[in-house]
């Protein structure tokens, strides 16, 4: 009995099967205006004059530059560095330096092309080598946007103990996080003067304090709500602020509702991505393989302002030692600021970078010590009572040897590994194989004190009728989080499924449950209306004894209780769980409340005659708590090794002067149904004491795991090392044919 | 909130950079209409099935352009097998191609090349004289219709020519098409002898929905003692249009294909093809593969 644990059906699933939900561009709103953005042609330099062709009906549209913001020229994030829209200065190419809005699309798309703008052009800071070389200071005074350090023991004794060090040098791309929905978002102005925003989002309360600042009204005068949004992965967590602050200062100045929508063109040029990394190791480890020193530099490509990136980098530098107990290490990470569009949260959010060069380094210290990979995991792994490189002591609900010894056993990993040895010993064949492992880590919610800085508020109402509502800022965005909350709410209640609803997140209706980031959903924000069901169900037990099993009775318990009342609401607040503790300032102590674990087993094989790689096979174990809706779980787990599959294999973002060369899917390539392998997956649940009930962070953490094992299968297959992502058919050729053309 | 939806306005709101209100649609009755129409209005773009048209129509830059919408001409529709080969109307789809029987069984590469266009979707739309006459380098089809000598049929209010497949494409996106001159008919003529040796390869960057970065097909007859016979060999995507391998052909054309032989056909394919580094792939790769794709089928691999 029980939602909780079973696959409880998707509330939003009839709609969206049938097309009938509607995104932000499927509303017409009366005497709407459509806005567009003229974006610096430019990476880097100073907006000398722009000037408006005076033969263009320039009276039909409404303009706005930096003049016209009522309030203060920033998005709010971390840092206000970033303006909504260019007063003078350019530090990236896709810059928004105009708004033009017009009653017809094309118009306004026309409209873009009749503006001159003069610039006085500076040299660009392009690369992570030249940000720190100080090429240029794009930001005061050398070019870094955060800088986080991490030491644990000494690695000087820990490099003295070490019978073999290895070193290792591992570069990542950009990636787009390439949800169905591109970006949009409406603004209008109500009667009362009180201005709304709506659209595609992760975060509304995010763009709530955007439009604050933007505009300078207060709170209360402005409201945020969430339209159905066609997938996110990081990629609207923080861009739709921008999105919004741009609708609702055309919609301010036109005093009509106004829309804007980007086409994938301009959604895959303009907004985040996961940040480029340079990784560097250097590892000493004991001839029976223990890790006694891990000395690693982590640097991340922000783009051209702070956005994400601090938190981004520290939860990346966290995470860069790998899933392994090293009493000696020492983490050195920078993000810093490149004349390329702001990088931002991507599903890992700095992980499976950080993530990628600790496995792949893990593969080459097994090969130095000739060692089997699995083995040299197993000497090493965290174990409860391991302490990680922050020194977080794990305690409970530790999964990573699980995990390892699942994944290995269910794909037969010995096996696999001998069988596709015998294969490649075959000339006549006409691919090569390998079969490659890895094993992740994933902090479930903010990192550090972030839920606490956060506070989080979120809970159920008992309505009036006797509706039962889930009340959260935290938005469905296709992972499933209504249907989750609602069965967290059933249980906890102890009422059926069937009669919870969930409120979609509007900042006039739910509370600040915090961003829909950081898989802090089900396990941060789930805790919360656990929490507040509980509180419920006391005081309707309270009231009326045992809660109703049937409608009816329910019902007349409902209106007993609120006894014109008119409803009843509770909100719980964020507790921190007894016993943790985080010095930020020293990047010590418990970095996140519980991790959650996963290994993969990548099987491939590569063409010979033209170095297409197909995966065979993908098994993979998940440790994650409590699956609260296990097909839910099984789909998030999919889709995430699809997607690092894509960031391992054929995802190739191309710049130029900091601008996207590929910006759509005929170049950008994301695999396919076809391209994704079968998979076995196995969900180990070993329950979180504050998660709710039991569950730890899941969204990110399949991420974590593709890559470095798709690298590990390829060095089987091909004999070479690829340290670079993607790994192109292109790449296997040259390292295959170093010595010919 | 949300107001209701007004689905009318929605419907003439829609789309995205591309302007349904600048645009002008002429739409003939029939293929006499067709010619006329289009010779009148020589700068008019002329819409098969639309697939890459429809790309270029939603970035905006076709705002200001006719077209000529060919689409509904049933008599240009259908594949009419005879005797000796296929006719093919230039609006037929890569899904009525691929499975076509008279294809299937006699101009096998021709059937896999539709079938790798694109996806199911697209294969359904697209069109075999849209695909010619829009002349992607990287155009599936052309390898396969190359090495089994298509002829192209045009018509113009000039009066009719019969092209030979590879002198239709002039360049990139550029065909020997006159202003006003449409696609009629493809002819395919089944080879006389069945091949000893057939291959169609297509190297794209996924499964499915992928440009080619190379794409070969080849024929093959051999006679007594492993002499070639025959040798007709295409490469699409590694040139400006698809290339027969004049050089590679010659040097086999006649002679035994000795291993010693096999190697020096493959060197010469340098003469044959010119790839170049582009967005898709790099130059190396596009030779490299090419050359292991002809070293694998002279080699009988």
């Amino acid at each position: 009995m029980g939602a909780v644990g079973t696959n409880a059906i998707r509330l939003e699933g009839a709609e969206k099967l049938c097309g009938r939900t509607k995104f932000i561009d499927d509303y017409t709103f009366e005497d709407c205006l459509y806005g567009v953005t003229l974006r610096a042609a430019i990476p880097y330099g100073r907006v000398k004059r722009i000037s408006l062709d005076p033969n263009f009906p320039w009276d039909e549209c409404t303009v706005v530059t930096a003049k016209d913001i009522p309030g203060k020229n920033f998005i709010a994030a971390i840092e206000n560095d970033q303006p909504a829209l260019v007063e003078e200065n350019v530090l990236h190419p896709m810059q928004a330096l105009l708004l033009v809005a017009h009653p017809s699309r094309q118009k306004a798309y026309e409209a873009l092309g009749r503006i001159e703008v003069e610039y006085e052009e500076l040299e660009p800071v392009l690369t992570i080598e030249d940000s720190l070389a100080l090429k240029a200071v794009l930001r005061e005074p050398d070019n870094v946007f955060k800088d986080v350090r991490i030491d644990k023991g000494d690695i000087t004794s820990g490099f003295a103990a070490a019978d073999v060090v290895v070193e290792g040098e591992y570069r990542l791309p950009h990636q787009e996080q390439a949800y169905i929905e591109p970006n949009g978002m409406a603004a209008w102005l109500e009667k009362d003067g009180a201005l709304i925003a709506a659209g595609s989002m992760q975060c509304p309360y995010y763009v709530h304090k955007a439009l604050l600042h933007v505009l300078g009204l207060p709170a209360e005068k402005v409201r945020v709500i969430q339209a159905a949004t066609g997938g996110a992965f990081g990629g609207k967590e923080d861009y739709p602020s921008m999105l919004a602050a741009h609708a609702a200062l055309l919609a301010w100045k036109s005093k009509r509702p106004v829309k804007v929508i980007y086409d994938r063109l301009e959604d895959m040029a303009s907004t985040t991505k996961r940040h480029p990394a340079l990784i560097r190791h250097r590892t000493g480890v004991t001839r029976d393989g223990r890790l006694s020193a891990q000395d690693i530099e982590v640097l991340f490509d922000g783009g051209a302002y702070s956005t994400m990136s601090p938190v981004v980098l520290t939860r990346g530098a966290i995470h860069a030692s790998g899933a392994y107990a090293c009493p000696n290490v020492r983490i050195r990470a920078k993000a810093v600021a490149t004349n390329s569009p702001p990088n931002g949260a991507f599903r890992g959010f700095g992980v499976p970078q950080t993530m990628f060069a600790a496995e792949l380094h893990m593969d080459r210290i097994a090969e130095a010590l000739r060692m089997d990979p699995l083995e040299l995991r197993r000497r090493n792994v965290l174990k409860e009572g391991s302490s990680t490189a922050t020194g977080q002591v794990l305690r409970r609900s530790v999964g990573a040897c699980d995990v390892l010894e699942a994944c290995a056993k269910k794909g037969r990993y010995a096996k696999k590994v001998k069988e596709c040895a015998a294969w490649n010993r075959k000339a006549k064949n006409a691919t090569w194989r390998g079969a490659g492992l890895a094993l992740a880590y994933h902090g479930g919610g903010f990192t550090g004190g972030g839920e606490d800085f956060y506070a989080s508020r979120a809970g159920v109402a008992l309505e009036a009728d006797g509706a039962i509502r889930v009340l959260s800022a935290s938005t469905e965005m296709g992972q499933g989080a209504s249907t989750v909350f609602a069965q967290i709410a059933a249980d906890a209640l102890g009422v059926p499924f069937g009669w919870v609803s969930v409120q979609t997140p509007d900042t006039a209706k739910v509370p600040n449950s915090g961003p829909t980031v950081a898989s802090r959903t089900t396990m941060i924000v789930g805790r919360l209306v656990e929490r507040a069901a509980r509180r419920l169900k006391a005081e309707l037990e309270e009231a009326s004894g045992r809660i109703p099993k049937t409608r009816p009775l329910w019902l007349k318990a409902a209106r007993k209780f609120l006894a014109g009342r008119g409803r009843r609401e509770i909100i719980s607040q964020y507790e921190r769980p007894p016993g943790i503790h985080w010095d930020d300032k020293a990047c010590r102590g418990d970095a996140y409340g519980a991790f959650a674990y996963a290994a993969a087993l990548v099987e491939l094989e590569v063409d010979k005659t033209t170095y297409e790689v197909r995966v065979r096979k993908v098994v993979t174990a998940h440790e994650i708590g409590r699956a609260v809706h296990p097909l839910f779980a099984e789909g998030q787990i999919i889709g995430g090794i699809a997607q690092g599959l894509g960031y391992a294999l054929c995802e190739n973002a191309v710049y130029k002067r900091g601008v996207m060369q590929n910006p759509h899917f005929t170049d950008y390539i994301i695999p396919t149904a076809l391209d994704v392998p079968p998979m076995e997956v196995l969900i180990l649940e070993k329950p979180y004491d504050y998660g709710a009930f039991g569950s730890k962070g899941l969204g990110e953490l399949p991420m974590d795991v593709p890559a470095p094992a798709a690298a590990a299968a390829l060095r089987q297959a091909t004999g070479k090392w690829f340290f670079d992502l993607p790994i192109l058919p292109e790449k296997i050729c040259k390292a295959l044919h170093e010595d010919h053309i | 909130m949300f107001p209701k939806e007004h689905s009318l306005r929605f419907a003439q709101l829609g789309g995205m950079r591309g302007d349904p209100f600048g645009m002008k649609v002429l739409r003939p009755a029939g293929p006499a209409e067709a010619v006329r129409l289009y010779s009148q209005n020589p700068e008019a773009l002329p819409l098969a099935g639309g697939t890459d048209l429809m790309v270029a129509w939603n970035s905006g830059r076709l705002n200001s352009r006719t077209m000529l919408d060919l689409s509904r001409l049933k008599e240009w529709r259908g594949i009419e097998a005879t005797q000796d080969g296929v006719r093919i109307g230039p609006l037929a789809t890569h899904c009525e191609i691929e499975s076509h029987p008279a294809i299937l069984k006699r101009l096998p590469l021709l059937a896999e090349a539709c079938s790798s266009v694109g996806a199911v979707q697209i294969r359904h739309r697209g069109t075999i004289g849209g695909n010619i006459a829009n002349a992607s380098p990287a155009g599936d089809s052309f390898p396969a219709l190359a090495v089994y000598e298509a002829f192209v049929h045009t018509v113009s209010q000039e009066g009719r020519r019969s092209l030979p497949i590879l002198e239709l494409f002039a360049g990139v996106k550029k065909t020997a098409l006159k202003p006003g001159e449409l696609i009629e008919r493809i002819d395919v003529r089944f080879p006389a002898e069945p091949p000893d040796r057939q291959v169609l390869r297509k190297v794209g960057s996924r499964q499915a929905q992928t440009l080619s970065k190379t794409v070969g097909a080849g024929l093959l007859w051999l006679g007594r003692g492993g002499v070639v016979l025959e040798l007709r060999f295409a490469f699409g995507s590694v040139a400006p249009t698809v290339k027969r391998l004049k050089a590679v052909e010659a040097a086999v054309n006649g002679r035994k294909l000795t291993a010693e032989l096999i190697e020096r056909a493959c060197a010469l394919l340098a003469e044959d093809i010119s790839p170049i580094d582009d967005i898709r792939s790099t130059r190396q790769y596009r030779m490299v593969v090419s050359r292991n794709i002809l070293r694998a089928f002279l080699a009988g691999a």
